[in-house]
């Protein structure tokens, strides 16, 4: 029978919530990591025991911790201890936690700043890992997406990264500039049906695709609209929270922007916005159904500065038409005095017969429905602030 | 043999349960102490001074015989007796707020 993995990261370590495939019981374990920051954890599709952990501290900066028995177990994936940290001719070995940019001559453009708040040059800065992304057909290699805005990647199971600086390099990144939440880059993108593309988010950037399996960079924002920066339609600048794809329909993207509800049915040359009857267009998730490509949602968040649901109600709104038609969806979920956000990578989908939809709330709660929506159970209530919800369906 | 206190959150991912003690050759300085309680223990690369510029983190600070010694010098020597172990040579973080 099947099984359920949901992996939560949060502000005070990490959890990991298992169920059999009816999803009604559920057995908490963790905290993983008690006291550090866990900005996303994910496994690795081509081996779902193949855990990989984002874990950063104001004071201690960037860690990364791999699983290979799917949690029971965790290593930093670089030199054990007691052993040299050099090679014998005196080159460094794996260093897990170390992020560099690159800023080698062969990159073309090696930059150094991009756009401040007060729209001055700054310089890039490594703070920490959002976004995990393990690839579809090689457990040992991953991409992260960092902050200050890069992404990097590993081909030996986190031991070592490696910026991919073509994207940096392109042309536009003394052009990008922080949001309130810092510079991340937050979203990865990998196309099931071309290995050579891929798509990432930044705020405040927007949307980039590459076509060469990381190479080379281009902007997809064409049809962004945001009224908060000078062009309302530059290429880049947009503050894009969360694209989403259907593996099947690779072309098609939906997007929760700063404001707006979008979707490109052309891999990002052009976009339209779908936000329709929701109630604030505002938001940060938005996720696809596992078996209907069309049937999308989002958490409609009252505005950029209060930061929870409109009315103290938490709803999640469903488009079974792939944007401008939406339903609320309350059954199950507080329908008064509500008051947390639910933050970008902080929604997850399995892939069960009848899809599971998963949701994680600042207030610490985990919102599970075992029927595409239709109805919700928190499947835990008091963890710290979560950051991040990922599913692993494991057969 | 120098003796070295770390915070709560790099012992636990240093796997140690109290103060480390390490071999340092040459004179004994932070940066040499450093270097030594990272090869010693490489899941604390980065953890406490920058991987490129080798500077503190800004939330930790050192402190030896009652000394704050977080401006010093990474290459000044240190009292004698941290080189000969009669004190300890505290990494100590910033308190949260709250």
């Amino acid at each position: 029978m099947s099984r359920v993995r949901v992996l939560v990261g949060t502000r005070k370590g990490a959890f990991i919530l298992t169920s059999d495939g009816k999803r009604a019981k559920w057995k908490v374990s963790g905290p993983y990591f008690a006291g550090w920051e866990i900005y996303h954890v994910k496994g690795s599709p081509v081996d779902p025991n193949r855990l990989y952990v984002s874990q950063t501290s104001s004071w201690f900066g960037q860690i990364i911790q791999r699983s290979d028995d799917g949690g029971k177990t965790w290593f930093q994936p670089g030199t054990p201890p007691g052993e040299p940290t050099t090679t014998p001719d005196g080159m460094p070995k794996g260093e897990s936690n170390k992020f560099v940019y690159d800023t080698s001559p062969e990159t073309g453009k090696p930059l150094t700043t991009h756009q401040w708040y007060d729209g001055t040059q700054h310089p890039w800065e490594f703070k920490r890992v959002w976004h995990l992304e393990p690839s579809l057909t090689d457990p040992d290699t991953v991409y992260a997406g960092v902050e200050d805005a890069a992404l990097f990647r590993t081909t030996d199971g986190g031991k070592s990264w490696h910026e991919l600086a073509g994207l940096r390099g392109h042309g536009t990144g003394p052009k990008w500039s922080p949001g309130a939440g810092g510079m991340g880059l937050h979203t990865i993108l990998l196309d099931r049906e071309n290995s050579n593309r891929m798509y990432i988010a930044i705020s405040a950037a927007g949307v980039f695709r590459t076509d060469d399996a990381g190479k080379t960079w281009k902007p997809v924002n064409r049809g962004l609209t945001s009224q908060y920066i000078p062009d309302p339609n530059a290429e880049v600048g947009h503050c894009v929270h969360r694209i989403a794809m259907h593996p099947s329909r690779p072309d098609v993207l939906f997007m929760q922007k700063h404001w707006d509800v979008t979707r490109s049915d052309n891999a990002g040359e052009s976009w339209r916005e779908v936000s329709g009857n929701l109630p604030t267009d505002f938001g940060f998730v938005v996720d696809v159904h596992a078996h209907e490509p069309d049937t999308i949602y989002v958490v409609p968040i009252k505005s950029d500065s209060e930061h929870f649901p409109p009315d103290g109600k938490l709803r999640v709104y469903r488009s079974r038409t792939g944007g401008n038609e939406w339903d609320a969806l309350t059954k199950g979920l507080p329908q008064k005095d509500c008051y947390v956000n639910v933050l970008r990578d902080a929604m997850a989908v399995d892939s069960l017969d009848s899809c599971g939809i998963y949701f994680g709330t600042t207030g610490g709660q985990v919102y599970a429905s075992s029927d595409g929506g239709d109805s919700w159970n928190a499947i835990v209530h008091h963890l710290p602030a979560v950051l991040s919800v990922e599913v692993q369906t494991l057969k | 043999m120098i003796r070295v206190v770390l915070p709560y959150h790099l012992r636990t991912l240093a796997r140690v349960d109290a103060e480390v003690q390490l071999d340092v050759k040459g004179p004994v300085t932070q940066r040499s102490i450093l270097d030594a309680l990272e090869a010693r223990y490489p899941m604390l690369a980065g953890t406490i001074r920058d991987h490129v510029t080798q500077q503190r983190r800004p939330f930790l600070r050192f402190f030896a015989c009652g000394e704050d010694l977080s401006f010093e010098s990474p290459d000044a020597p240190l009292p004698d007796k941290i080189a000969s172990g009669e004190e300890p040579f505290l990494v100590i973080g910033a308190i949260a707020g709250g």
